[in-house]
Parts: structure tokens; sequence; C-alpha cells
């Protein structure tokens, strides 16, 4: 991208929440962070201090499959940005005395979510869609949080921080064949190490409720859809742009724009390797809550009933001009690359996808939605009140 | 080098765009002067309202026209209401830069239908709701209330509830004509754009716009009263919230100081996430969730945030250590290596920025709107690089107080916070 002044790296290590024991949820998230408070030749303040001298505008993170680094920064510190990278990946110290400052910070961050119903229902709508087990959390418990110990730390990053599977996604103002050997340099002799395969998705129809005095009943939703790999995906979102990507969308103009019923109603698709989902979101006051739920499923389940060309071409556009203008983004493509490379096993070109999705019809919508209508719906709200579920979700309350 | 042009049309309507051939993009915006700090008591919420209804048709477009034609133009659009101003905008590939403008000019003569703005109407009811069970559960708006009045930069950029529901499209409709006028207006363009086409397409677009009928400024309010709806009150109790969120407020430098590139650097040694004063002492420690400061301009005055949240029972000890950290860098001064940290990275933070012209357009459409005044990315970094310890030692001792105002949301059934 030599139109940039930037560069970005994203590198996805197989150490993700799915490798956590059971009883130590947020062990990753630890991880991720304790590596980060020192390595290599650099102290906890020092890493930071070298970061910003460089310009890294960086971000971290556990999910399910993976711990992920991102980085953007201005093109001439990419070599420097990848070595001290795979020093924080290869040479952690995992400082002992900083152990409890860690597990601090991690409490704080999942405190501060539990303030956010949003947040709350989505939470538990994962945990309900993929299973317990598949579905649990990034952020972990406050009981696995405090159980945590040092060798815990030091066990997970043994056996999970490894150049398996790793990858490494680098794009921006760079010269290909150089980068590749800043990262041969960096990474070339990493030890392997063992992969496992994520746990099956367990997850079934269900509803829960959370009672709160809040303001506005929180609604979420989610049904079964087949993952980003599956050949029929973009069928599946083409479907999912007509309901929920633009103004223009049956979901924002029916639920919103033409009743008033809610600010925010949303719904997207959510890829794992081994599954995938629609997960929806839509809040409004409690006494609205009962229509906005019935009106959004309705519009769901009715998807196939009136479709028109110029909603698929619409979604074309919005999908097509979001592809070019990624060409002005070094993190964004790195991230699509990295991502890609999971999900398919290579990056796909622009020119690729963008062939992919002017080719779909509203035919293959149809084959796709018809063959796997939306059901077995799991469904959370948090609220004054429990709503009535559609039938096929069986209820419990929280 | 991306080149900077700038115009009046005849009816006084000013265009200014930083334009750059190289681009995958273009990014448009109208920006207004109209903001919850020009509204009246019986208007509070209008300028937001207002920005709502401009979706809601035209004489030439329905409701559902705008939205469709927005999404079939592909590219990203949306708008947003502040204190001071207005701003619509988008983002679409270069090749549709006649019809965006076409919308988004026609756009701004709205029909302000009653059924659309009685519908509209719950839906602002909703994202008042929506707020109010989101952290930090108002605590920004009763700081501004607190500090500035409840009325001009005060005043709620949402309104109120009562004000809402009270709202009639009279009030909105004079509201209207009174500051959507051509000379309140600025269209900011960057990107890969055509600017005589655009000059010469806007020039014809919005001819009638001078011919808005003039209203009259509506009565003062009474500084002995307080808004409906409005609550002064320093302490707000949340049904149930886990953690303690703790806002203080007191000048800051204005949107035209000279101090405000220093208060900005001083802002990131003091508070930026991942690595600052503050950072180091109470995140990286886990004594709280957030612990920060930043200075927010006006156009002709200046607020200085600091923002906490912890768990209750440490909200006192982590606002002492909070206001020891501030008392020691007024005092003390700050290392002329923290200094250059900063600096890199904002550098970097600039250069990045640069490259998206969706990014670029909103600090070029409100900097026309506001000052009168263009700044290239590469002057910026030139102001950055010319910032010395001894600027940032002197907006530490103007700007940073242990003694703002403070405003706590925290669960009713804890005594423990401040």
């Amino acid at each position: 991208m030599p139109w940039l002044r930037t560069a970005a790296l994203s590198l996805n290590l197989h150490a993700g929440v799915h490798r956590e024991p059971t009883h130590l949820g947020g062990l990753s998230g630890m991880v991720c962070e304790m590596i980060q408070r020192g390595a290599g030749q650099y102290s906890s303040r020092d890493l930071v201090a070298a970061q910003d001298n460089l310009g890294i505008d960086r971000n971290s993170g556990v999910s399910t499959a993976f711990v992920s680094f991102g980085a953007a920064m201005p093109s001439e510190s990419l070599q420097a940005a990848i070595s001290l990278y795979a020093d924080i990946a290869r040479n952690p110290h995992l400082p002992q005395d900083q152990l409890d400052d860690a597990r601090m910070m991690a409490v704080q961050e999942l405190r501060a979510m539990e303030d956010e119903p949003t947040h709350r229902v989505m939470r538990r709508l994962r945990e309900l869609h993929y299973g317990e087990r598949l579905g649990r959390s990034n952020y972990g418990t406050e009981t696995g949080i405090q159980d945590i110990t040092q060798e815990d730390i030091r066990d997970f990053y043994q056996t999970n921080y490894h150049a398996t599977g790793g990858i490494l996604s680098i794009a921006g103002k760079v010269d290909a064949a150089q980068a590749i050997d800043w990262a041969e340099a960096a990474f070339g002799d990493w030890r392997t190490g063992k992969l496992e395969d994520l746990p099956s998705p367990t997850g079934a129809a269900k509803y829960e409720h959370f009672e709160s005095a809040s303001s506005q009943t929180h609604i979420g939703f989610a049904f079964d859809a087949v993952p980003y790999s599956h050949p029929e995906y973009f069928k599946l979102r083409a479907g999912m742009g007509i309901l929920s990507d633009g103004m223009s969308s049956r979901l924002f103009d029916r639920v919103r724009e033409k009743r008033g019923l809610c600010y925010t109603v949303t719904a997207s698709c959510h890829s794992l390797k081994n599954g995938g989902g629609v997960f929806g979101y839509a809040g409004t006051t409690p006494e609205r809550a009962q229509e906005t739920l019935d009106v959004t499923i309705h519009e769901i389940e009715s998807l196939l009933d009136d479709l028109e060309s110029s909603e698929l071409e619409r979604w074309k556009v919005r999908i097509e001009s979001g592809l070019i203008m990624e060409q002005e983004s070094s993190a964004s493509r790195a991230s699509s690359m990295a991502s890609d490379f999971y999900q398919l096993g290579r990056p796909m070109t622009t020119a690729e996808l963008e062939t992919l999705i002017e080719s779909l019809t509203l035919d293959d919508i149809r084959d796709y939605w018809s063959a796997n209508p939306p059901k077995d719906y799991r469904i959370v709200t948090l609220g004054p009140n429990p709503l009535t579920i559609p039938e096929s979700s069986e209820s419990t309350a929280v | 080098m991306p080149e900077f042009r700038e115009t009046t049309l005849s009816n006084g309507l000013r265009v200014a765009a930083e334009i750059d051939d190289r681009g995958y993009s273009a990014a448009f915006g109208y920006f207004v002067r109209a903001g919850s700090r020009d509204e009246v008591d019986q208007e509070s919420g209008l300028s937001h309202f207002l920005e709502h209804m401009m979706f809601k048709g035209t004489k030439r477009r329905s409701a559902a026209d705008v939205n469709r034609e927005l999404d079939e133009l592909g590219g990203q659009s949306n708008a947003y209401t502040s204190e001071e101003q207005t701003v619509y905008y988008a983002t679409v590939l270069p090749k549709f830069q006649d019809r965006l403008i076409d919308l988004l000019t026609d756009m701004l003569s709205p029909t302000l239908d009653a059924d659309e703005f009685a519908t509209e109407r719950q839906v602002i009811l909703e994202e008042i709701a929506k707020y109010e069970d989101q952290p930090p559960f108002g605590a920004f708006e009763r700081a501004m209330e607190v500090h500035f009045g409840p009325r001009g930069l005060g005043r709620r950029i949402l309104g109120t509830t009562e004000s809402i529901k009270t709202m009639e499209a009279t009030t909105m409709r004079d509201y209207f004509h009174r500051r959507y006028r051509p000379e309140n207006i600025v269209l900011g363009a960057s990107g890969n754009i055509d600017f005589d086409a655009l000059v010469a397409q806007v020039e014809q677009l919005t001819q009638a716009w001078s011919q808005r009928p003039t209203v009259a400024t509506p009565a003062t309010d009474s500084p002995d009263t307080i808004p409906d709806g409005i609550s002064l009150e320093p302490r707000i109790t949340t049904p149930d919230a886990q953690q303690a969120y703790m806002v203080g407020i007191s000048p800051g430098p204005c949107s035209t100081s000279d101090d405000r590139y220093a208060a900005r650097a001083l802002g990131s040694i003091m508070g930026d996430e991942g690595g600052s004063r503050l950072f180091w002492e109470l995140i990286d420690s886990g004594r709280a969730e957030v612990a920060t400061l930043w200075p927010h301009e006006f156009m002709n005055e200046g607020a200085w945030f600091t923002y906490m949240v912890c768990a209750p029972e440490d909200a006192k000890s982590n606002c002492r250590l909070m206001d020891d950290i501030i008392q020691g860098t007024i005092d003390k001064g700050i290392k002329a290596e923290e200094l250059k940290q900063t600096l890199s990275k904002a550098t970097a933070g600039a250069i990045m920025q640069s490259e998206r012209p969706s990014n670029r357009l909103f600090g070029i459409g409100s900097r026309w709107l506001t000052c009168g005044e263009y700044l290239s990315t590469d002057e910026a970094l030139d102001r950055l690089r010319n910032i010395t310890v001894d600027d940032v030692e002197n907006a530490a001792k103007k700007y940073l107080t242990t003694d703002a105002t403070e405003i706590v949301a925290v669960s009713e059934d804890t005594a423990a916070a401040p």
C-alpha cells in the first residue's frame, strides 16, 4: 500500500479463552496483560515508552481462539515494532510482584462491565448461544480471577504461546519481501507447540431474564447461522445486510423509523471457526419492550416475503465501497487478512471478494434462508419485567 | 500534498475543502452553528431533535427516500449534535459526489412533518432512557450543568424527558429558521473532491436558503429558575451500580487559546491510557478502572475534566492519590522525556489520522465554522514539535487544580464514596 504513510501488524496466537481451565475464567486475559509487564531488555514502563516513541497505536486482547496484538504506526517504525512484539510474545518476564496488580485490573474491568446492561445481556446471550464452554466470556469470572496463581500464568504461557498456528499479518507502506525477512528474524526460530480444536457448540433455545430497575428493557436475541468459512456464508450475510445494514435496512426502518420503538436495534453475523450465529440487540422502555421483540422477530422471520432486488443492490454498494475505503487504512487491512487467514486458511484479495459479492442473487438469499430458517432463539432480557417469548424457547427467570 | 481551497457563496454559505486527488474516498459535511448552547428552556434538546428530523423528508424526498438514497451511495453517513454545532456528514466514493451533495443539501430543507415529528419524539425519549442506563449515568451532563449553569454551555444536548415530551413542532420550525441560515453554515469537504463542481452545484442548490423567514429571538430565561427536569445535585444515585463514577470539571483553554497545544500535551502526560502519570499509579496498579483527565475546548471557554471509575470503597483514597499527582505536577513540573514520548505519540497519531478523509473532515469543517481558520497536517505537526517543557509546566500551573467541581454517580446503598 505505497500510497500510505503507515504500516500495521496484527499478531494472533492460539492462546485465547478456550484454552483456560474451566475454573480459571479470566486466565487468558491475565496472561495477555502479564506478558506486557516487561519483556526482553524492557521493564513494563520501558515497553510503553518504546512503543510511544515508535508512535505505535496499539491494542491487545483475547477472544475465544486467540490472543491478539494490533499495532499501527508510521511505516519507518515497523521493523523495530516487529522485534518488540517478538520480545513480548517470546521473552516476557511475567513478574510475580505484579500479579496482584494485574489481577485487580482484571477485576476492575469485570465490575465495570457489570454496570453496562447491554454488555451483561450480550455476554449471557453468547453463553446460551454457543454453550457454557465455547461461549465463555473474554473477561472471565471474579472467582476465576481471584484463584489464578503465578504457576497458572506460567503454565498457560508455556503451553499456549508458541509459533504453531500463529498468524502475523502486515499491511501498509512496506516492502513485502523485507517485512517477511524481519518477521523471519524475529519469530523464525520460535518453538512449536500443540494446538487443540475449539470445543463444540452446545447451545440450545432458551430464555433468561435479569430483573433490574433500569430505564430501558434491554433485549438480546440469537439464532444459529453458518460461520464465515462456510460456502453459504455470503448468502446469509446478504440477507442480514437487507435486515440490518444501513438506515434503509428493515430493522432500522420498520422497528425504529416507522414505529419509533427504539433508538438502537441491530443484528449481525458472528463467526467462530466451528460455529456461527446471528446476534441482535434492541433497547426500549419497558412498556414497549414486548412490541419491540415481537416486531423484530416478525421482521426476521418474514425476510423472504417481499425481497426486492434494490435491497440487495444497496447492500452490494455498501460492501464494495467499504472494501475500496479499506485501502485507506493499514490497520484495517492487516486485521482482515489475519481473520481470513484463520477462517479460510488464506487471505482473500479485495478483487476476489468483490467478485463474490457481485455474483450474489436474490435466489441465493432465498435458498439459504429457506433451508436455514431462524429458529431455536436464545433470548436474554434485562429490565423491570420479563417478556413473553416465541414458543420455541424454553424460559428461565434468573 | 493536499491543497486547501475555500469560498463564500453569494448567500453567505461558506465552503472549505482539503483536496487530495490520491484519496480513495471523498468526505463531505454540513457544519451548522446550532447546538444546545443556542437554545432557551422551551427549546431544550431541539438542536439534537432537529438533527433527527433532517432525515425525515423534504419536498422532493420522503423519509424512506432519504435513508434509501444514503444507503445507495454506499458510504458511511451520520450526524451528531454538540453544545456548539450540528454536523451532517458522509464519506463516499468520489464518483458519487454529485448525488451525495444533492441529497445532503436537500436534507437541510426538511418538511418537519407533524406525524414524523411525533414518531421521532419517541425515538429521542428512548435515546435519553438508553443513556440513563449507561455508565457514568449522566455524570458528565451534570458536571457541565453545575459548572456552567444549566443553560448555555451547560445545557444538556438531548434535552430532558420533560422538554422533549412537551416540545411543539412550531417551536422547532422557528428554531430551524433562526439557526439554519446560510451565514451559520459551513460545507466542509476532504479527500478526492472536484472542488469547482462542488461549489457550482451548491451555489445553485442553496439559492433559496437566503429567503428563509426571519424569526424573533426568544426571550432570555430567568436565571433565578432551574429548567424542568434538571437537578444540580452533585450526587447521582443509581439503582445497582457496582462501581463509583467520579467526574471533576474546572476551567480549561478555549479553542482559540495559544495554550491549547501545551494543555493537550499535559493531558496526555497526565491521563493517557496505557502510559501516563495517572495510569501508572491508579490503573496499572489495579486501584481504579479509569483514572484520567483532559482539556475540552469550546469556542470562547474551555473545560478541564477529570474522570475516575473504581470500587466505591476505594473512591476516597483514590481521589486523594489523584489530587496528590495533580498537585505534584503543578509544583514540580514534568520531565523532558515525558514530553518527548507524548509528542512522538501525538505526531504518529496525526499522521495516521491524516490518511482517511473521513477523519480529516471534522477538524476542517468545525474549525472553519468556528474560527475561519485552516490548519494542515504538516502545520499541526510543526505546532506539536514546538511545544516546550516550559509551555506544559505553565499550562499545569494555569489549569490544573485539586479544587474542581465534583460529581459522583454511585449506587444508593453505598455510603463510602466521597
